[in-house]
């Protein structure tokens, strides 16, 4: 028994449809046997993880509010991934981001500053993530190093920086010695669109930038330019379209909407700077972009499912006792199965008998 | 024991893991498969790795479920990216993402746990030298076993005939094809072998290195090992060494964060990190045209039959 691939003449639509939600199906299953092989129900987990908070109002709301930093980033890593360049350090970003946008909080804390902190601090961490993602970028145009490699080794070192600010100079000398900044302003606070609610303005901006990104992407020269140096980087070539033109600004886009991320999270729900941001946002984004199947809206809706995650998680963590690290093995079982399924649009996948010897031998 | 002899010893232990998890990649790679999901099949072998040990009581026995770990995980990774001729820098994150989260489930009921230190090679006289004895005479089967490997995989890609099969279907997939060589099979092996190979250095790290396993225990040591068979330009010699600088570096900066010499410890703990951006671009600046990469590395591979 072996899986044999033929190429589809032209990519098949039903399947470029069903191809996520299959992915999906069979992610399921999948997590459901782990939980099963833990010796717990998958059924009641099924329930903890997804059926609860889609029933809940207030799980729903906080569903929205995760997926924010999720979809702003997965958005900036489709312009990447689509030109087959491969920034997986987004997770830095984001906190390179953070950490530029909160010095203004910080300097202006405690003092009657205006309305400019907010545009300031979102503008400085937009700029800190490009400038993080700046790096990988220029060192693959300049001297044609690996920009997987950079840009992942720049998390760590952001964590690192992160880490240092908060134990160092930046922590909150009445916090009791513990290491976090202190609590912003109102003033560096993102507003709430609603009185008692947990949805903030970041919610606004992931709209705007899958609606700027839909229309880039599909109806501008850059997208097109973008698509054809990912899938034909000879013609784009010949076409005289700069690779490394191109490269900068993918890592722009990426690095900056992954910095706005960042300190969208900690003006709008942390609202202080700790050593740890982000339960991973820069990496799930990486599965958000896939399961969105790099489409703006695909990468809405993809969104608000790993955001699920994230909220079945932290609950199944308190109800069921199950670990968090349950949903990021469920993450990567997803990523794997959405990667799996697009074989279907590209190929009709087929189950052969016998080796290829015979298979050969049928044929001739 | 003084204590140039101390760190001597703490760097071969530290270089160790990085050098054997570096040459399952590289003889991955040199197959034109690009696997960047060391770092989860590492994770689940130091997980697995000690399971094994702790319920079995046995180093021994603990080192193969590392092994065996490693390589089912890379089968996973296999059955995406051959079977299904997945993206391979996707599917490899999707291993990294998938081996942390579930060596974290396993791993689990086994924190506090600790393991006795494992035997050290004794030759009478020669282990006692002062300086080099227990340097070059007194480590451990791992330590030994390890440079066997690299000299292993210097010796069956170069000189053997399944080597060059092995570097003929990196090199060019659609050539290798047409000579009818097993394209498809010959990257499973060589995935295989990555995948073993990252287990073993995982289980070398809970059950030598540490003797504790503990979430995350990795610390982007897999990373490392990607970037090192990129820094040797795909060869077993270079990557000797790129291990031992990369384990050098590692354990002075754990010397001088112990010294407190004034520096912040976040500033030295990025140094690995940093050292390993360098580390490439400086290579990048010595072969301009040659980077002595595979020629079908990364690229997905269907037989048109």
């Amino acid at each position: 028994m072996r899986i044999e691939l033929q190429q589809r003449t032209a990519p098949s639509a039903i399947a470029r449809l069903l191809a996520p939600v299959l992915a999906l199906a069979a992610a399921f299953l999948l997590g459901g046997i782990v939980i099963a092989a833990m010796g717990r129900s998958p059924l009641a987990a099924l329930d903890v993880y997804v059926l609860q908070p889609l029933s809940d109002p207030w799980a729903l709301q906080e569903m929205v509010v995760k997926a924010t930093p999720l979809v702003l980033i997965a958005i900036g890593l489709s312009f990447c991934f689509r030109a087959n360049l491969w920034n997986i350090g987004a997770e830095g970003q984001f906190v390179v981001g953070a950490i530029c946008g909160s010095t203004v909080a910080l300097a202006t804390h405690g003092t009657a500053a205006g309305a400019w902190v907010l545009p300031a601090m979102l503008l400085l961490g937009t700029l800190g993530g490009m400038a993080w993602a700046g790096v990988p970028a220029f060192l693959r145009a300049r001297f044609g190093v690996s920009e997987i490699l950079t840009s992942l080794m720049l998390v760590y070192v952001a964590e690192l920086i992160l880490d240092y600010l908060v134990r160092g100079p930046w922590r909150d000398p009445k916090g009791f010695n513990f290491p976090q900044s202190v609590t912003f302003d109102e003033a560096a606070t993102l507003p709430f669109l609603t009185d008692g609610g947990r949805l903030h303005v970041g919610i606004l901006m992931a709209l705007v930038a899958v609606i700027v990104a839909f229309v880039v992407m599909g109806h501008t020269i850059f997208g097109y330019r973008l698509r054809v140096t990912g899938e034909a980087p000879r013609a784009a070539r010949f076409s005289g379209f700069s690779e490394p033109r191109t490269t900068f600004i993918v890592f722009a886009i990426s690095g900056g909407l992954a910095g706005l991320a960042g300190i969208v999270e900690v003006a709008g729900q942390i609202g202080q700077l700790k050593p740890s941001i982000s339960p991973g946002y820069g990496f799930t984004a990486i599965i958000v972009a896939f399961l969105g199947r790099l489409n703006p809206f695909g990468i809405l809706l993809a969104g608000l499912v790993m955001a699920l995650t994230f909220i079945g998680g932290e609950a199944a963590q308190i109800t069921l006792r199950l670990p968090f690290d349950l949903t990021r093995t469920f993450q990567g079982i997803l990523l794997f199965c959405v990667l799996g399924a697009d074989a279907l649009v590209t190929y009709r996948v087929r189950l052969v008998r016998g080796t290829p010897a015979q298979a050969a031998g049928r044929a001739a | 024991m003084s204590i140039v002899e101390a760190i001597l010893l703490t760097i071969v232990t530290a270089s160790t893991p990085l050098l054997i998890a570096a040459l399952g990649e590289l003889v991955t790679e040199r197959a034109g498969v690009l696997n960047l999901g060391v770092e989860g099949m590492m994770a689940m072998g130091a997980a697995c790795g000690f399971a094994g040990a702790i319920l079995f009581d046995s180093t021994l026995l603990g080192v193969l479920c590392g092994i065996l770990a490693g390589g089912l995980t890379a089968a996973l990774f296999a059955f995406a990216v051959l079977g299904l001729a997945a993206n391979q820098v996707a599917s490899g994150l999707a291993l990294t993402i998938f081996g942390l989260g579930l060596s974290g489930l396993i791993g689990a009921p086994f924190i506090g746990a600790r393991r006795d230190p494992i035997t050290h090679l004794h030759i009478p006289g020669l282990s006692d030298l002062p300086l080099v004895g227990r340097l070059f005479f007194g480590q451990d089967a791992f330590v030994y076993a390890s440079l066997l490997l690299c000299l292993g995989v210097g010796w069956f890609l170069f000189h053997t005939r399944k080597g060059l099969l092995l570097r003929a279907v990196g090199e060019n997939q659609t050539s290798a094809h047409s000579l009818g060589l097993p394209v498809l099979r010959v990257r499973f092996v060589a995935i295989l072998f990555g995948g073993a190979c990252a287990g073993l250095a995982g289980a070398y790290l809970s059950l030598v290195y540490t003797r504790f396993w503990s979430p995350g225990m990795t610390s982007g040591r897999g990373w490392i090992a990607v970037a090192l068979v990129v820094f040797a330009a795909w060869r077993p010699g270079w990557t000797f060494f790129g291990a031992y600088l990369f384990g050098a570096a590692t354990v002075l900066q754990l010397h001088a964060q112990a010294a407190a010499i004034g520096i912040p410890s976040q500033a030295l703990s990025a140094l690995p990190y940093l050292a390993t951006i360098v580390a490439l671009v400086v290579l990048s600046l010595g072969r301009r045209r040659d980077t002595g990469a595979p020629g079908s590395l990364g690229a997905p591979f269907v037989p048109d039959r």
